[in-house]
């Protein structure tokens, strides 16, 4: 499997107080555990993103707990405002635990 | 406004499509994992129609991706359900001070079907919405 990379796209510079839209992707298959491997006969397993996170300098902003049936490479679309400049920390869980990690700076102007 | 003879036949046909689905629905085996997964969710309370914003293609022509955005001033957390999928629950959102509480992302839909939006509101009280997307060719493989 490719190597997944989170990318998100937040705004250069926001103004304090004012919504702005972040844009998260994920690569990753989303094995949702229906598919059947068509060699085998047998059920492929489970493997999925089944968390999101994203916080602005430790305080949860947006959260999604997800299902199978969420596509593969998840996209997800929020807003959200913010008083100051800081950190937007994003993460996502993987059904086998690991979690994959990325922030982006948040700068007022 | 003027319609021809064609597109008012076309506009009839659509109107009785989207009359007849609910029926169709209504007779899902599906349609107790959807309350337990309502439930579960809602813990049982009532669920006020409508409040909640949800968008949807009217047509999919791809299950494995279908865009949905949904929206509900007032909500501290969505949850999105697809009544015709081998699970129903797709995803659930939850909001923080900090964020507008509506989201967007992609879904995967086994079939054609309604998408229900369940919106619990800061106060404690739920509301939703349905839509009814059709699907060429469904999502989950197969």
């Amino acid at each position: 499997m490719a190597k997944i990379k989170p990318r998100v796209k937040v705004p250069r510079s926001v103004k304090a107080g004012e919504f702005f839209t972040v844009k998260t992707l994920i690569n990753h298959k989303m094995e949702s555990g229906q598919r059947k491997d068509k060699k085998t006969g047998k059920k492929i397993p489970r493997k999925i993103i089944n968390f999101f996170e994203a916080s602005f300098n430790g305080t949860p902003v947006f959260t999604a707990d997800i299902q199978p049936a969420v596509s593969s490479n998840p996209f997800f679309q929020f807003s959200m405002k913010v008083d100051g400049p800081g950190k937007l920390a994003f993460k996502w869980v993987d059904d086998d635990g690991s979690v994959y990690e990325t922030a982006k700076p948040i700068k007022i102007g | 406004m003027n319609l021809s003879r064609r597109q008012a036949l076309a506009l009839g046909g659509a109107v009785v499509t989207v009359s007849l689905v609910p029926i169709d629905f209504a007779m899902a085996a599906s349609d107790e994992a959807t309350k337990e997964a309502i439930n579960a969710f809602t813990g049982g309370a009532d669920i006020a129609d409508g409040g909640v914003k949800l968008t949807t293609p009217e047509i999919a022509e791809n299950g494995n991706t279908v865009p949905i955005s949904v929206s509900a001033p007032g909500a501290v957390s969505i949850m999105i359900i697809a009544t015709r999928n081998p699970n129903p629950g797709v995803v659930t959102f939850n909001f923080g001070a900090m964020a507008k509480p509506a989201a967007a992302t992609r879904i995967r839909l086994a079939g054609t079907q309604n998408v229900i939006a369940v919106a619990k509101m800061a106060d404690g009280t739920f509301r939703k919405t349905s839509n009814a997307v059709k699907v060429t060719i469904g999502g989950c493989g197969g």
